[in-house]
């Protein structure tokens, strides 16, 4: 075939340049270490003792806990990414009329708050399934699809197809073409979704308490119960530390396990449905994943507009001004403010994780032992649990010259911890993907190694950065459990206004909150078609030049 | 090609422009909202949980009316739910995030004033307070400043169908007559799960109360895992019409059903029975560790004032702990204060309620 597949890591002699590498790293792992690893180890010194400890493993109903945790996260990784690649496929290689829109309405279920999705959803399946382990399953696949869509989709939106060719005029069958040839270069970005879907499984928590029903626990849900509802902080930060253990350990293993596969990304124009075949092909996937993934946004609309069971606008009429519902009787959320709030806090948390991403997948590209090292410190904050890093805030930050308590950028600088992984995992692929031919061809060619570095490596993560700028203003819209145990003044978003909302009895309230349920959807297309329209327009520039 | 390309940027500034312009309105709310009068006077923090209301409400203009009287500003801090709160505050005792605290309950407040949280203060309005209420807190850490009662809620239509009397007492849910009809909370995860669990403790007695939830159990009880997916997806009296007539929730629902009923309603759908209703006090009090205490005790003297107490019932749905408040018709019309509700010492709850939980869950779930 004429290019390397190359087996061993990469040299990366000098991508980016030695002087550069340092500076590199002192900017992620600063902001890891005094933004995570400081409050843990704060919160950890202060209550896990050894009491807190024997107290948790003294537990039996434990083992259970820890194997249902792994079992379903297992199962609910392997579904998703089965499920998932379809869809990946048809967005990324297909071009058609709405194709973006479609992109965003796919992530639209894993950016909604649990609580309302679930409540969707439960609506949706049959009663038989409610509170069983399938229905966790289920639910996870569906929230989680647009991890696969997004990470895999980047990658495989960008493979030249002439490989494809290739094999397949030297005979091999559709099948055969797509499992030695597609599959194994889109591993890197698989195994990236996997990972990321793994994480978010083994820590699920609203889908676990919603669905799962009183039988079924993770470890995540123990967690936060030991935390507020029996006030047992130390035993939820020694569950944390398992948690973290376990998962720390599947990610040594998973890294270990992957190999990058060195093949040029570029842009590839997408395949135009011309055939009578092809154009019924992608209608009946486009419809199918479109139907599929709306559902639960029709039954959020269609709640809103029946109120107490009859066809009405109330909801929508009082969202505004909700002082008119009855004299005195206001709910005190006010859509418009959390609406602002949201997306201010988006517009944070965005530009926190792409510039901490950017710089930690260049640094991890760049380095050797220290990189593998920072590549699991990045992803340790998506599986530690949300009461953790939030009590642990709380404690750390209490006096001068650190007094951030109550400071509003800690709910945006939280959601960054967790959108951060997604970014790196959006680009690690990319950069590990880079021929290093390139930078010898560039060496060649008399370019510095910091102009090398500039016009090769920051220039080809500039794609996936948007991917990773849509996740994480998507993940900072919906967040809701970290959202709930950082201290808000005020600035409620819009998924703290839906939870208020979802805590009142009456026709009203419930629909206000599939209503407000509704407009964080919209919100959120918005912003994620607005900021694929901006990596497109920047691509095209870039194209030009 | 340059044409789409000159949309999407367009389409970029637009949202720029919008997120911009978002930002610089809210800003000028917030400044509103938290009422700062003037840069001299004293700013004191009110530390609370997630449903109580930070703006907009007639809570909030009754606290900026304390504002323009007293000259002190309040920052309201929402620290999650009641639990999270109270957590956070033992952590953080004798530093607190705030120089005053509402909202722990009965359930918790053992917790709350074991973990040295507050600064004993009597109020002079405490004279005012429903003296049962006061009796919680022989130490005078904090002061009762509202309650409610959790109670079985039925779907009056329901019922009248089918020409069956809703039950009357707990005895009655345990007969087949209402078999598989009751929905209740997990205690573990969710508070009024807790406390109907605490009603069944105090009618049945330590050592009966897990031969009632057997019972139960063999009678079809349901048990989900929160208030909205038993009150919203289970109970048939709520907009959400599910399968079950029977609901663990509030005295309060019943008027809340009117008040928010689209179309607009005279009579509730829903009522409670009395006879299963479990009493939650929730309290105010002096955070230990306060630079602020003289503010902090104005607060909490305001927080138990006339004024204030009048707004509760409609913002947070609970009783004032004033008796001399007059209630919205609502809650006269559509519910009653429960006289001799079920109820359990807050040391007592403190002490047991992780080894009742576990044992309700091997009763019930296992």
């Amino acid at each position: 075939m004429g290019r390397r597949v190359d087996r061993h890591r990469p040299a990366l002699i000098d991508a980016p340049p030695r002087w550069l590498r340092p500076a590199l790293l002192v900017v992620s792992v600063a902001f890891l270490a005094l933004f995570y690893a400081w409050p843990v180890g704060t919160l950890l010194a202060q209550v896990a003792d050894r009491s807190a400890i024997s107290k948790v493993f003294g537990r039996e109903a434990l083992r259970q806990v820890v194997w249902f945790t792994c079992w379903q996260a297992v199962v609910s990784t392997a579904a998703t990414l089965v499920v998932g690649l379809g869809p990946a496929y048809l967005l990324a290689r297909w071009g058609f009329p709405g194709r973006r829109l479609l992109v965003a309405v796919v992530t639209v279920p894993f950016l909604l708050p649990t609580v309302v999705v679930g409540a969707a959803f439960s609506a949706l399946l049959p009663d038989a399934w409610l509170g069983t382990a399938s229905a966790v399953i289920i639910a996870h696949v569906f929230f989680n699809v647009a991890v696969v869509v997004r990470l895999v989709g980047t990658v495989w939106s960008q493979l030249p197809p002439d490989l494809v060719h290739a094999a397949r005029t030297l005979g091999a069958t559709p099948w055969q073409a797509t499992r030695e040839v597609t599959l194994p270069l889109l591993r890197p970005s698989i195994t990236a979704a996997a990972m990321i879907t793994f994480l978010f499984t083994f820590t699920s928590f609203g889908v676990v308490q919603i669905l799962g029903g009183p039988a079924h626990a993770t470890i995540e849900v123990e967690i936060a119960r030991r935390a507020t509802q029996l006030g047992d902080v130390g035993g939820a930060a020694v569950l944390s530390v398992l948690q973290l253990l376990i998962l720390a350990l599947l990610l040594v293993v998973a890294g270990r396990t992957r190999r990058s596969t060195e093949v040029p990304l570029r842009r590839v124009e997408r395949l135009r449905p011309r055939t009578v075949r092809t154009r019924l092909g992608v209608t009946a996937a486009v419809v199918a994943t479109a139907a599929l993934m709306a559902a639960p946004l029709v039954a959020l609309v269609t709640s809103s507009l029946r109120p107490g069971g009859q066809w009405s606008l109330t909801a929508w009429r009082t969202l505004g001004n909700d002082r008119g519902v009855r004299p005195g009787a206001a709910l005190g959320v006010d859509p418009l403010a959390s609406i602002a709030t949201s997306l201010r806090f988006a517009v944070v948390a965005t530009v926190i994780s792409v510039v901490v991403g950017a710089l930690a997948s260049l640094a991890i590209a760049g380095a050797r032992r220290r990189g593998r090292l920072l590549d699991v410190g990045v992803m340790l904050p998506l599986g530690t649990s949300a009461v953790t890093i939030g009590f642990g805030m709380l404690i750390t930050f209490d006096h001068a010259p650190v007094d951030w308590r109550g400071a509003w950028w800690l709910v945006p600088l939280g959601h960054s911890l967790v959108a951060v992984p997604f970014v790196v995992r959006a680009v690690l692929p990319v950069l590990r993907a880079r021929p290093e031919a390139w930078l010898d061809a560039a060496a060649t060619l008399g370019a510095s190694p910091l102009r090398r570095w500039w016009e090769i490596d920051v220039r080809l993560i500039r794609r996936p950065l948007v991917t990773g700028a849509g996740f994480a203003a998507a993940i900072s819209l919906g967040e809701f459990g970290a959202t709930t145990f950082l201290t808000r003044t005020g600035n409620e978003t819009l998924p703290i206004a839906i939870g208020r909302l979802l805590g009142r009895a009456g026709d009203i309230p419930r629909a206000q909150a599939s209503a407000l349920s509704v407009v964080l959807a919209a919100v959120t297309v918005a912003v994620l078609i607005a900021v694929d329209a901006v990596g497109d327009s920047g691509r095209d520039r870039s194209g030009s030049r | 090609m340059k044409r789409s390309s000159a949309t999407r940027s367009a389409v970029a500034v637009a949202v720029t422009l919008l997120v911009l312009t978002a930002c610089g309105g809210s800003d000028a709310g917030d400044t509103a909202a938290t009422g700062s009068v003037a840069p001299s006077t004293a700013a004191i923090t009110l530390v609370t949980y997630g449903s109580f209301p930070t703006a907009d409400t007639s809570l909030n203009a009754a606290l900026q009316s304390f504002t323009a009287r007293t000259g002190i500003g309040v920052t309201i801090v929402q620290a999650g739910d009641a639990g999270t709160m109270v957590s956070k505050a033992v952590l953080t005792a004798g530093n607190p995030e705030g120089d005053v605290m509402w909202g722990v309950d009965n359930t918790l407040l053992s917790r709350a004033v074991d973990g040295g949280i507050f600064e004993p203060y009597t109020s002079p309005e405490l004279s005012a307070i429903d003296p049962g209420l006061t009796a919680l807190v022989p130490g005078g850490e904090v002061t009762p400043v509202d309650f409610g009662d959790v109670c079985i809620n039925f779907d009056i239509a329901w019922f009248a169908d089918r020409g069956i009397e809703p039950p009357a007492t707990l005895d009655d849910l345990i007969d087949p007559t209402y078999a598989d009809l009751l929905v209740v909370e997990n205690p573990a995860s969710s508070s009024p799960g807790l406390a109907f669990l605490l009603a069944t403790i105090a009618q049945y007695g330590p050592d009966g109360w897990q031969d009632y939830w057997a019972a139960l159990r063999d009678n079809g009880v349901q048990v989900v895992d929160s208030w909205d997916s038993a009150y919203y997806e289970q109970f048939s009296g709520s907009s959400g019409k599910g399968p079950r007539p029977l609901v663990v929730s509030y005295a309060s629902s019943p008027p809340a059903e009117v008040i928010y009923a689209d179309p607009p309603r005279t009579d509730a759908p829903t009522a409670s029975m009395d006879a299963s209703c479990f009493r939650q006090v929730e309290f105010a009090g002096v955070l230990r560790g306060t630079d602020h205490e003289a503010e902090a005790r104005l607060l909490v003297d305001f927080l138990a004032g006339a004024e204030f107490q009048q707004e509760v019932a409609l913002n947070l749905f609970v009783w004032p702990a004033r008796t001399d408040v007059t209630l919205p018709p609502e809650f006269t019309t559509y519910a009653s204060v429960v006289a001799d509700p079920l109820t359990v010492a807050p040391a007592d709850i403190a002490a047991n309620r992780e080894a009742w939980v576990d044992a309700w869950t091997d009763t019930v779930l296992r």
